[in-house]
């Protein structure tokens, strides 16, 4: 086998390259199609870093729930899973974080707050847990699983803003307003809610877990295929990815919970612009490092917030930035950086229905 | 009497929403068979949609048609640089192009048709009924008053069979899905093999994105094709790899599908988006039930 390695580039070359690519291919596209890519790109940076309201009450705000979500990314990684299905998690936890948000109207902030994000996480774990039963027990490719539970969750929001939490007029696809008591603080003069603090306890906390601890060595080994490991019965293979998946579909859950909670307080449809899947491109360019994760979500979280103020400003659609993760996901597996990460010696479970 | 007419356009919708399940699973039969898992089809599917729009209304369906093949394999072709090119993930890959896929296509589609949508003005395929068979009672008109993409998928099984179990390229084809090394070994490039193969079923999903606007549809609309592609993947998993397995799994699809209009003709008061979400419980369970059972490609992923 004949494999070209001539070329090493450094992470951060790699990383730098993968931002212009994608900033590049969007300007030539949008020139194609007839927008000023320059007035585009004016209008991204006034709307993500034009002034310090701008940058905490767009791009960080919209930074919380990429870096819960794509830490919840890197974790099931780490054990060799992919979970694709965040949107769906998301969703399923801002269901929960509204049911619940609008139950407590007598309870205290501290109590109020800690149940709304306790439901959206277990509401996660929920959604989390039949592509974990299909993968552990029936050998079914999560990757798939999980995607399809994201159709399901988009249709159960729909029916949910239609049918038992619809807004009392009854005349909105939308629910009521959870109560004053369940919103998340918000920094002074900003629009920026206190869960930027705890994604970023988090990522220090999975840093931990990644670095230090037994169950972080524990997912490495089941990740790239320990065989010695497995084979000796040291580790329970099935044990480990069902953890490592459940506590991702807690952490999108808690994502959907934060959004709810904190900025949108109520439910809507298309309450995620596409956070589940750009937050794999904010962990793989991160190369599941919790600390790049936090950066690299703040730069998609610019990149978020500039894609609003793109379409208000210069008229560009903001899905094109969908085409930027796209681009930026792919030039960093064609530099091989996902092999570096563990990713190119996943095992060969993780084939559909290799193993019962 | 009105239960025949019942059932009729009961299996007809069926057949229709089969359609485009069917094709763009017997080209992902070909990819998984060389050992490669495309979740860009559905990214393929929902280009080959939107260039299907475009071309119907420059040059009418015909050259819908062929833009979508086009276009369906140029996304694959993206897909083979990077998945097989580069041996990167062929998750992560195809996840990669679909997202890419819905940025494209929602920025042409605003770009081309303008804030008012595509609309109905689109040329679209009627259907056309096949002589003497049509005629067969119940099933003529639901098999085969049908537009011609549904006859290509018809035609498409028996050739994709043909194809993989009977000629010399299939046998290499399904030789580097079962083992690299002796492929290698027998002189047959992976390479090569596995990018026309995908090549092959990207243009296949551009022809189902192309039935799904204008055989079904009748227009496009942004992320259309709503995980279309995703269930495909399943649909091959379902009729174990062979053509034959998947043109009844897609039917069988298509019967699911079109009972939600039975059900929602029925009245029974069942939230709409309870039928919307029944294909993918549907996958799902069907994916619990057939895995484990079949074996997969050896080397599919890698």
């Amino acid at each position: 086998m004949r494999r070209v390695r001539g070329l090493v580039l450094s992470p951060s070359a790699v990383t730098v390259m993968a931002i212009a690519a994608g900033a590049v291919l969007l300007a030539v596209g949008l020139e194609l199609t007839g927008y000023h890519s320059g007035q585009a790109f004016r209008a991204m940076w006034h709307g993500a870093f034009g002034s310090w309201y701008a940058f905490t009450s767009a791009t960080l705000l919209r930074a919380i729930p990429l870096i819960v979500i794509a830490l919840g990314f890197a974790l099931a990684l780490k054990g060799g899973a992919l979970n694709i299905g965040a949107e769906g998690q998301f969703y399923a936890g801002a269901i929960a974080a509204t049911w619940i948000g609008l139950q407590v109207h007598s309870w205290g902030t501290v109590p109020a707050i800690l149940a709304v994000w306790l439901a959206s996480c277990l509401a996660g774990v929920v959604w989390m847990a039949l592509p974990v039963l299909l993968r552990t027990r029936y050998g079914v490719l999560e990757a798939i699983s999980t995607l399809l539970m994201n159709f399901i969750a988009l249709s159960l929001v729909s029916y949910m803003v239609q049918g038992p939490l619809q807004e009392a007029s009854g005349i909105y696809p939308q629910s009521d307003q959870i109560a004053e008591v369940a919103r998340i603080p918000l920094i002074a003069g900003t629009r920026l809610h206190w869960g930027i603090a705890v994604a970023f306890g988090l990522a220090a906390l999975i840093w931990w877990i990644f670095k230090s601890s037994q169950w972080g060595f524990h997912l490495r080994a089941v990740g790239q295929g320990a065989e010695a490991a497995l084979v000796t019965g040291r580790i329970d293979r099935n044990r480990v990815l069902a953890a490592a998946l459940l506590w991702s579909g807690a952490l999108a859950g808690l994502a959907g919970g934060f959004e709810v909670s904190g900025v949108s307080h109520a439910l809507y449809q298309n309450l995620s612009p596409g956070y589940g899947f750009a937050a794999i491109a904010v962990a793989l360019l991160a190369r599941l490092d919790p600390r790049g994760i936090v950066l690299s979500g703040i730069l998609f979280g610019a990149l978020e917030a500039g894609a609003g103020a793109m379409q208000r400003d210069a008229g560009v659609p903001s899905v094109a930035v969908y085409v930027v993760e796209a681009v930026v996901i792919l030039v960093i597996l064609l530099a091989g950086a996902a092999k570096a990460a563990g990713l190119g010696s996943r095992s060969p479970a993780l084939s559909v229905g290799v193993e019962p | 009497m009105s239960e025949v007419v019942v059932l009729t356009g009961f299996l007809a919708a069926a057949v229709r929403v089969a359609t485009p399940l069917m094709l763009a699973a017997l080209g992902e039969t070909i990819g998984q068979r060389s050992g490669v898992i495309n979740l860009g089809v559905e990214g393929a599917m929902l280009v080959g949609a939107l260039a299907a729009a475009i071309g119907a209304s420059i040059g009418g369906s015909t050259v819908g048609v062929v833009a979508a093949v086009l276009s369906g394999a140029l996304v694959a072709l993206v897909f083979a640089a990077v998945a097989i090119g580069a041996r990167a993930d062929q998750i992560i890959t195809g996840t990669a192009i679909t997202l890419g896929a819905v940025g494209v296509t929602g920025t042409v589609y605003r770009w081309y048709f303008g804030p008012g949508g595509a609309g109905l003005g689109i040329e679209t395929l009627a259907p056309v009924p096949v002589p003497v068979l049509h005629r067969i009672p119940i099933l003529g008109p639901a098999l085969f008053t049908q537009p011609v993409l549904t006859y290509a998928a018809y035609l498409l099984v028996p050739l994709t069979w043909w194809l993989l179990f009977r000629t010399r390229w299939g046998l290499k084809l399904r030789a580097v899905g079962e083992s690299r090394e002796a492929a290698i070994v027998a002189g047959v490039n992976p390479l090569v093999v596995r990018s026309t193969a995908t090549i092959l079923s990207g243009a296949l999903a551009g022809l189902a994105g192309a039935s799904l606007v204008l055989a079904q549809v009748g227009t496009f609309t942004e992320q259309m094709t709503a995980g279309r592609g995703f269930v495909a993947i399943a649909i091959v998993v379902l009729g174990r790899w062979n053509p034959i397995g998947v043109a009844v799994a897609a039917l069988l699809f298509g019967v699911a599908n079109a009972s939600q209009f039975l059900f929602q003709a029925m009245d029974l008061d069942i939230p709409y988006q309870f039928f919307l979400m029944l294909p993918y419980l549907l996958t799902l369970l069907a994916l619990a039930g057939a895995v484990g059972r079949v074996t997969a490609p050896n080397q599919l992923g890698r």
